[in-house]
């Protein structure tokens, strides 16, 4: 690990302030998986900026009748929450799906969304990596890439997003808050939250720089069945190859969120009107244009299956 | 479309820039790593207190020290094991506040005020925690190098059952959170066992849980 300072700030707009102050300068709240990247090196900041202390840990009703939930909640607590059990079940399923009980306990919301790719060329330093060196290649394109992205790919970058959490906020049409340093404050849309890879695969999503994550926020629940189902090399404790979340109505429409497939969340909102067609209809607009890789390429049908059992699993 | 197809041009960029850094840097190919430009900088030091097993500590660390180095470097605590280092395998589990974490993924300084309980810190040799005698009756080891975060772990898991945290296998998250074999195991998921004495985990922990050690 680098060496790095270290301050707490003492309220949003300070913490992003103060990350501005510095290049290279990061937030840092649950650590999980900065910290692991930091003893690798591929992040090295000079200084971190710690705003567990920011008091941003509540989940509240908004006026629109949904939740906020503070940027610092830990995954454990949002999973536990009784109003996300009963109104945002897809999230709290998504949740428990991911890494483990330690985890979850010192995971945070806001930094659950921000989380760095899983692939093992992105963590090899000794291994060429767009997104982690700019300009210096994808390993991954000729490499190991059974569990790499199928959609939203380009040619500098076929890294999947890992987040299981995400990918329900994508189906609950969640919006992000944040705060720059200047105390501008703005609502981005989980949809126009993630930037595709194209050929700058280091920028991941539509933040500034020093712009820090507050709050995310559930619209009024939407009721109908929820299920998110994560197919995985082990039972417990593995990032998914396919997920699936789906909020399934009794008339037979739905929406239909995947992960493990691409480099965000993977929603196509044309795609679910297909849903009283069935899984086969589905996955063929969810994955138009796919560019696998002959390890890779079982995706596609493994989602079209994981997302038959998931619309069986909800009819039963 | 198969993509692979487009690893020539790939590779010839690759190349080229691995030429480029070998000329400029004589380094090996490809060692950059992050992209924050890689400047020596000097170790920063910083004091922090908190309360390990009860009693208050303050230290004088060097900001990178985790939760982990400092306990076992620093405190000389040395129950909590370092594994992989990297949250994989929770040998480095302890209890902060009452909730399991894996110590390594942490930073010491962030732990200002922070009440930390190691397995040094649940009993001692004369007077064992439930779960070390359960573990010693049932044969919850073999090594023995997993078994402190095993213990953490298991004392955050039964404590968060009792707080009606839902599980990946839980049937009906509407429901208030029950024990059984198969939540345990999926609870205790984040702890590796190389040895492999998972079963004998799984009789000491459930027998706790059931009052009967």
């Amino acid at each position: 690990m680098k060496p790095f300072t270290y301050e707490k700030a003492s309220s949003p707009a300070q913490a992003a302030t103060a990350v501005a102050r510095e290049r290279g300068a990061k937030f840092i709240a649950g650590g999980t998986n900065l910290l692991d990247l930091m003893k690798i090196e591929v992040e090295a900041p000079p200084h971190l900026v710690d705003i567990n202390g920011l008091g941003l840990d509540a989940i509240a009703p908004t006026d629109e009748g949904g939740l906020r939930v503070g940027a610092l909640v830990r995954n454990t607590d949002l999973a536990a929450d009784a109003r996300i059990r009963r109104d945002y079940g897809l999230l709290t399923r998504a949740l428990v799906a991911g890494a483990s009980g330690q985890l979850r306990n010192k995971a945070t919301t806001a930094g659950n969304l921000l989380q760095r790719t899983r692939c093992p060329y992105f963590y090899d330093t000794h291994q060429a990596c767009n997104k982690r060196l700019p300009g210096s290649g994808c390993a991954a394109l000729g490499g190991f890439s059974r569990s790499h992205a199928i959609v939203g790919v380009s040619n500098a970058c076929i890294a999947v997003h890992p987040s299981d959490m995400a990918v329900a906020m994508r189906a609950l049409d969640a919006a992000v808050e944040t705060v720059k340093p200047d105390g501008t404050t703005r609502r981005i849309p989980i949809a126009d939250f993630y930037k595709l890879p194209g050929s700058t695969p280091h920028v991941e999503n539509v933040l500034a720089a020093a712009e820090l994550i507050t709050a995310v926020t559930l619209p009024k629940p939407v009721g109908g069945t929820h299920v998110y189902h994560k197919v995985r090399d082990r039972a417990s404790y593995a990032f998914a190859l396919v997920s699936v979340a789906a909020v399934l109505q009794p008339d037979g429409s739905g929406r239909v969120a995947l992960g493990g497939v691409a480099p965000m969340p993977w929603r196509v909102e044309a795609a679910e009107a297909n849903l009283p067609k069935g899984a086969k209809a589905v996955t063929s607009s969810l994955l138009a244009g796919a560019r696998t890789t002959p390890q890779n390429a079982m995706k596609v049908a493994l989602v079209e299956r994981t997302l038959g059992a998931v619309i069986a699993d909800a009819g039963a | 479309m198969d993509i692979t197809d487009q690893l020539n041009i790939s590779r010839r960029g690759f190349l080229k820039l691995t030429a480029v850094s070998a000329t400029v840097a004589a380094t090996p190919p490809l060692v950059a790593r992050a992209a924050v430009p890689d400047v020596a900088r000097a170790p920063v030091t910083q004091q922090v207190a908190m309360e390990v097993n009860g009693k208050p500590a303050t230290l004088s660390l060097d900001t990178r020290t985790t939760l982990l180095d400092a306990l076992r470097e620093h405190m000389h605590l040395t129950g909590t094991k370092k594994g992989c280092d990297h949250g994989q395998c929770g040998a480095c589990t302890v209890l902060v506040d009452g909730r399991r974490i894996n110590s390594c993924l942490t930073l010491a300084v962030m732990h200002e005020g922070s009440k930390v309980t190691t397995i040094e810190g649940l009993g001692t040799p004369d007077a064992l925690h439930p779960l070390q005698a359960a573990f010693i009756k049932h044969d919850g080891y073999q090594c023995g190098y997993c078994t402190p975060g095993q213990i953490c772990s298991a004392v955050g898991v039964l404590d968060e059952i009792r707080r009606d945290v839902p599980s990946h296998v839980t049937a009906d998250i509407g429901a208030k959170a029950t024990f059984s074999t198969a939540e345990l195991r999926e609870r205790m998921s984040g702890n590796i066992c190389r040895c492999g004495a998972y079963s004998n985990i799984v009789e000491a922990i459930t027998e706790v849980q059931e009052g009967r050690a």
